[in-house]
């Protein structure tokens, strides 16, 4: 017997997106540093920064999941 | 700390314990140590892990910088690295170089203090990230969330300020939606994510390691032979999460110091 809750299903869609944006902020940062390896270290904080941004979609979803218990 | 620890094994056998297993709950984090179980103040284990951890800060720092010397020791090289850290790629890059420095006690405390209390959920005898109570980032929050404010509030008066929140060479039309989202960003949406992000990375990352272990436990005290032999892969990735977990811990830690030097250089911005 298979239990659960169905806002957990919640956080797996509100992983969808960050996912994807992480994989496009990070994608760019290794282009970036590829092409001019001397920027790495501004490059860097610039793709963290943008990576919690993203990130931040998904920890709503990962709260949200264990906030809203369903019946 | 014993008597902790010993609760802490009981806690992790009664899980594992039983006819079925039993998924560990968000409840699992609720550690009153003095007080109760069902008392609200009770002083808990990660504020015991917190007072710990600041006497351990207090105490290395004071330490190593005691006797500090032009060729640093070994722990005087570690306090000035991190130390640098925080000061020139934190503070200096982000605020700015004209006025960081008074910042830099605020932002090296966030880092050192987030640091080893995130630490302290994979260091053995103790085993709990604090900041998977959200009482402890809410703490942090609050005072991140006054000083960028009141900064802002300073340097460019009342008016000035929420008028600092809007960028320049906007269209008139547009000017009252961009606001109302700007002050949301502002007085919500970065205090909540500042917060939820350290509580929620600190929860799933130690919610994560309790699943595989107690599960791995579980099927290797109460399953069939097959059973006993996939809690190797239980706790084959307990242990390759607990690798990630120390990643993660450092970098909340950066990441909760560099937003708040974000936060403060975006509030001392002249313009937009």
């Amino acid at each position: 017997m298979l239990g659960g809750n169905i806002a957990i299903l919640g956080y797996g869609l509100s992983a969808i997106g960050p996912g994807i944006g992480i994989g496009l902020i990070f994608a760019a940062y290794i282009n970036g540093a590829a092409r001019q390896p001397e920027a790495r270290g501004m490059l860097q904080s610039i793709a963290i920064l943008g990576f919690v941004l993203a990130e931040a979609l998904a920890i709503f979803g990962l709260v949200l999941a264990f906030v809203f218990k369903a019946a | 700390m014993s008597s902790d620890v010993l609760t802490a094994l009981g806690a992790l056998a009664a899980s594992g314990s039983g006819d079925s297993y039993e998924t560990p709950t968000p409840a699992e984090f609720w550690w009153p140590l003095w007080g109760g179980y069902d008392n609200p103040w009770a002083f808990t284990r990660p504020s015991l892990v917190l007072l710990l951890s600041v006497g351990l800060i207090a105490w290395w720092l004071v330490a190593s910088t005691r006797k500090a010397a032009v060729v640093p020791s070994k722990g005087q090289w570690i306090t000035e690295q991190v130390y640098g850290l925080v000061r020139n790629s934190i503070a200096k890059d982000v605020i700015g170089s004209h006025d960081f420095l008074k910042f830099v006690p605020l932002l090296f405390t966030m880092f050192t203090l987030i640091l080893v209390n995130n630490l302290f959920g994979i260091i053995p005898p103790i085993q709990y990230p604090t900041m998977s109570r959200i009482g402890f980032p809410m703490a942090l929050t609050l005072i991140v969330y006054v000083v960028y404010h009141v900064v802002g509030f300073r340097k460019h008066g009342f008016a000035g300020y929420l008028k600092s929140m809007i960028p320049g060479g906007l269209p008139k039309a547009v000017l009252p939606f961009i606001f109302v989202l700007e002050f949301i960003t502002y007085y919500v949406t970065r205090p909540l994510s500042l917060c939820l992000r350290l509580f929620g990375n600190m929860f799933a990352g130690h919610l994560l390691l309790l699943l595989f272990i107690t599960a791995g436990d579980y099927m290797l005290l109460h399953g069939s032979i097959g059973m006993k032999l996939v809690s190797v892969g239980s706790y084959a990735m307990a242990f390759v999460m607990t690798a990630f977990e120390i990643l993660v811990e450092f970098l909340q830690a950066y990441i909760f110091t560099l937003l708040t030097a974000t936060y403060i250089a975006s509030s001392l911005a002249d313009e937009h």
